[in-house]
C-alpha cells in the first residue's frame, strides 16, 4: 500500500529523513516508534504530500506520491490532483485540529460535501454511524471546546473516516490526551485495524504497538534503525541504539 | 465526595482606602470644563440660535443621507474588496501576490484626498473611457463625466483607498487561524481556496470585526472629504449655507453635532457586535457601555468590583 525508496527529506540545512525505505502491505498496522526529532512524523506527512520530499521515490496504492511518471520522466501534480489523492489518505494529528466552529457532526460532513459532493442526507447518515462508531452518538450537535481532548480525538478520527480512506495516518494520536482519556481513543483504532484498516501509526504507546502492531520501526537521526514483528523488536533488540531508546521508555 | 461541603464564611468587610487624588482630579476637571462652557455659551459673536435653526434644516438632513450612503458604499467596496486583496497576498502564485502587494503599496501610499480627486478630474485627461477585446469587434465605450459622477468619484476614492487598509487587517485575522486547520483541512482533500472560505475566513472572522468597526466609524468622517468632488454630503451642505450667511463655525458645529451623533450609534453597535463575535469563546464578554459607565461610576470612590457578570462558565469541566 505504502512502498518508500531511498526518501530524503531536508527542512534547509537540515537534513531530516536520510534515506528512508520501507513497504507497508494492504491490511497491515505499522507502528513507527523513535525519539523526537527522528523524522517519524516528517515521513508520515510525506505520505500524504503535506511536505514533499526531495529525493527518493515514495508511493501509495502503486502511485507516485505528488508526481506522475511517464516516459521515464516525472511530472508535478496539478493541485486538484493532489487534493484527490489526499482525499483518500485519512489522517489524525496530536492536536485534533478539529474545526472550532462547526458542531462535531459539521466537522464529520464537511469534507464529504464539499469534496466528494455528497448529498446531505447522504453525509448526515455515514456521520452519524461513525460518531456511534467512535463512542460519541451523542455528542453529535456540540462543539469541540465542550468535548474533552479524548472526545475530539474520537471526532477526529470519525471525520477522516468519513472519507472512506484506503489508508489511515495517525500522528501521535493520544500524545497530548490525559492518560485516563488515551484508552478510549485506541479502544477506536483497535477496532479499525480489526476491520481490515491499513495504518500507519507514529506513538509512543508500546502496548498498543505490541498487541495491535503487524510490524513495528525504531526510528533515529532520519533513518530506519531496526524494523520487525512488534514483539521481537520489543522484546529482544539488536541495535544498540534501539536498547537505549527502550530502557527508556519501556 | 471526601469533604464535606462547608458553609462559606462571611464577604470581607473593610474601610475602603480614600482616593483623595481623585476628588482632587474631578475638582479641576470640572472647573476647567465649566469655564470652557461658559466661554463658547457667552462669546458674543457665537449665535446658538442659529446653530439650532440648522440642525434640523432640510440641506442638512438631505446631507446627512448623502454621508450614510457613501459610508455604507465605501465600506462595502472596501470590505469585499479588502478580502479578495488579502487573499490574493497570501496566494502561492507570484503574480498574483505580486499585484496585490502592489495595490496595496499604492493605495495606502497616496492621500485618500489626493485619489478622490483624481477620480472627479479624470475625464480632463480620459474623456472616454472604454474596454474591447482585441482582434474582435466587440468594443464598448462611454464618455468619462457620465460614467464617473461626483458621487462616484468619492465613492470610488474612499472604497478603494479603505481597500487596501482592509486588506491588511484580513490578512491579520487569517494569519491568527492556527496552521493546524488549514493542515487538517488539506489533509481531507480540500483545495485551498475552499479551505480558505469554509475552515480559515470564519475563524478569521474574530480578529477582523473588531477593527473593521472602526474603521467604519472612521469612513463616516474621511467621508467628508467628498467635499472636494462635491458630493452634497453633510459638511459639504454645511460649508454651502455657510457660504452664503458667513455662519462659518456655527455651521461646523451642527455638522460636528451630527457627525458625533452617528459616530456613537455605530461605537454602541460595535460593542454588541464585539460581543456577539465573543460568543463561544472561553473569556467572558466584554462589557456594554451602559455596563462601563456603571462601573466607572463605581469604581470612583471604591475598590475595583468583581465582573458584573460571572466569565462564560469554561465548557468540559467535570
Amino acid at each position: 500500500m505504502v512502498k518508500a525508496e531511498e526518501v530524503h527529506k531536508s527542512f534547509g540545512r537540515l537534513e531530516v529523513l536520510r534515506g528512508i525505505d520501507l513497504e507497508v502491505a494492504p491490511k497491515e498496522v505499522m507502528c513507527m516508534i523513535g525519539p523526537s526529532g527522528s523524522g517519524k512524523s516528517t515521513f508520515l506527512r510525506c505520505i500524504n504530500h503535506l511536505e514533499k520530499i526531495d529525493c527518493g521515490r515514495l508511493s501509495v496504492d502503486g502511485e507516485l506520491v505528488g508526481y506522475k511518471e511517464r516516459g521515464g520522466k516525472l511530472y508535478e501534480l496539478p493541485d486538484a490532483e493532489v487534493c484527490k489523492k489526499r482525499s483518500e489518505i485519512g489522517m489524525v494529528f496530536q492536536r485534533f485540529n478539529l474545526f472550532p466552529h462547526k458542531t462535531a457532526l459539521e466537522n464529520v460532513i464537511e469534507a464529504p460535501m464539499r469534496v466528494k459532493k455528497e448529498s446531505r442526507a447522504v453525509a448526515v447518515e455515514r456521520a452519524r454511524k461513525l460518531l456511534e462508531r467512535v463512542g460519541l452518538a451523542e455528542k453529535v450537535d456540540v462543539y469541540p471546546n465542550q468535548l474533552s481532548g479524548g472526545q475530539q480525538q474520537r471526532v477526529a478520527i470519525a471525520r477522516a473516516l468519513a472519507m472512506q480512506p484506503k489508508l489511515m495516518l495517525f500522528d501521535e494520536p493520544t500524545s497530548a490526551l490525559d492518560p485516563e482519556l488515551v484508552g478510549d481513543v485506541l479502544d477506536v483504532m483497535r477496532g479499525l485495524a480489526d476491520d481490515g484498516m491499513t495504518m500507519v501509526v507514529v506513538t509512543h504507546e508500546m502496548g498498543f504497538a505490541r498487541e495491535v502492531g503487524d510490524s513495528l520501526v525504531f526510528m533515529d537521526g532520519g533513518v530506519i534503525v531496526e524494523a520487525g514483528k512488534p514483539r521481537d523488536v520489543l522484546a529482544n533488540p539488536q541495535q544498540e541504539r534501539t536498547r537505549a531508546f527502550l530502557s527508556k521508555v519501556l | 465526595m471526601a469533604n464535606a461541603v462547608r458553609e462559606r464564611p462571611a464577604a470581607i468587610e473593610a474601610v475602603p482606602v480614600r482616593h483623595l487624588g481623585r476628588w482632587v482630579a474631578a475638582v479641576v476637571v470640572l472647573a476647567i470644563a465649566a469655564e470652557i462652557v461658559y466661554t463658547l455659551a457667552t462669546a458674543p459673536n457665537l449665535r446658538w440660535s442659529v446653530v439650532g435653526h440648522y440642525l434640523t434644516h432640510r440641506l442638512i438632513l438631505q446631507g446627512i443621507v448623502t454621508t450614510l450612503q457613501l459610508t455604507v458604499l465605501a465600506m462595502l467596496i472596501g470590505i469585499v474588496g479588502g478580502v479578495v486583496v488579502a487573499v490574493m497576498r497570501l496566494s502561492p502564485n507570484p503574480v498574483v501576490s505580486s499585484v496585490s502587494w502592489f495595490y496595496v503599496w499604492f493605495f495606502r501610499g497616496t492621500p485618500v484626498l489626493v485619489q478622490i480627486f483624481f477620480w472627479y478630474n479624470l475625464a480632463t485627461v480620459l474623456p472616454y473611457i472604454g474596454f474591447g477585446i482585441p482582434f474582435t469587434t466587440i468594443h464598448w465605450q462611454a464618455s468619462t463625466n457620465s460614467l464617473i459622477a461626483p458621487f462616484m468619484a468619492a465613492t470610488l476614492g474612499l472604497g478603494f483607498n479603505e481597500a487596501a487598509y482592509m486588506a491588511e487587517i484580513v490578512r491579520a485575522g487569517i494569519i491568527s487561524v492556527e496552521h493546524g486547520q488549514t493542515e487538517a483541512a488539506q489533509a481531507l482533500g480540500m483545495t485551498r481556496l475552499l479551505v480558505m472560505r469554509r475552515i480559515v475566513l470564519p475563524q478569521a472572522m474574530r480578529v477582523i470585526i473588531p477593527p473593521t468597526g472602526n474603521e467604519t466609524i472612521s469612513m463616516l468622517k474621511t467621508s467628508s472629504l467628498a467635499f472636494v468632488a462635491s458630493v452634497p454630503e453633510l459638511f459639504t451642505r454645511s460649508q454651502q449655507i455657510a457660504s452664503a450667511t458667513f455662519e462659518v463655525i456655527e455651521l461646523a458645529i451642527v455638522a460636528s453635532i451630527w457627525y458625533l451623533a452617528m459616530t456613537s450609534i455605530l461605537t454602541v453597535g460595535q460593542y454588541y457586535l464585539e460581543r456577539y463575535f465573543a460568543r463561544g469563546s472561553q473569556r467572558g464578554l466584554p462589557p456594554t457601555p451602559i455596563q462601563r459607565f456603571r462601573r466607572m461610576l463605581f469604581t470612583f470612590h471604591a475598590p475595583p468590583p468583581a465582573p458584573l457578570e460571572p466569565p462564560v462558565s469554561v465548557a468540559g469541566h467535570h
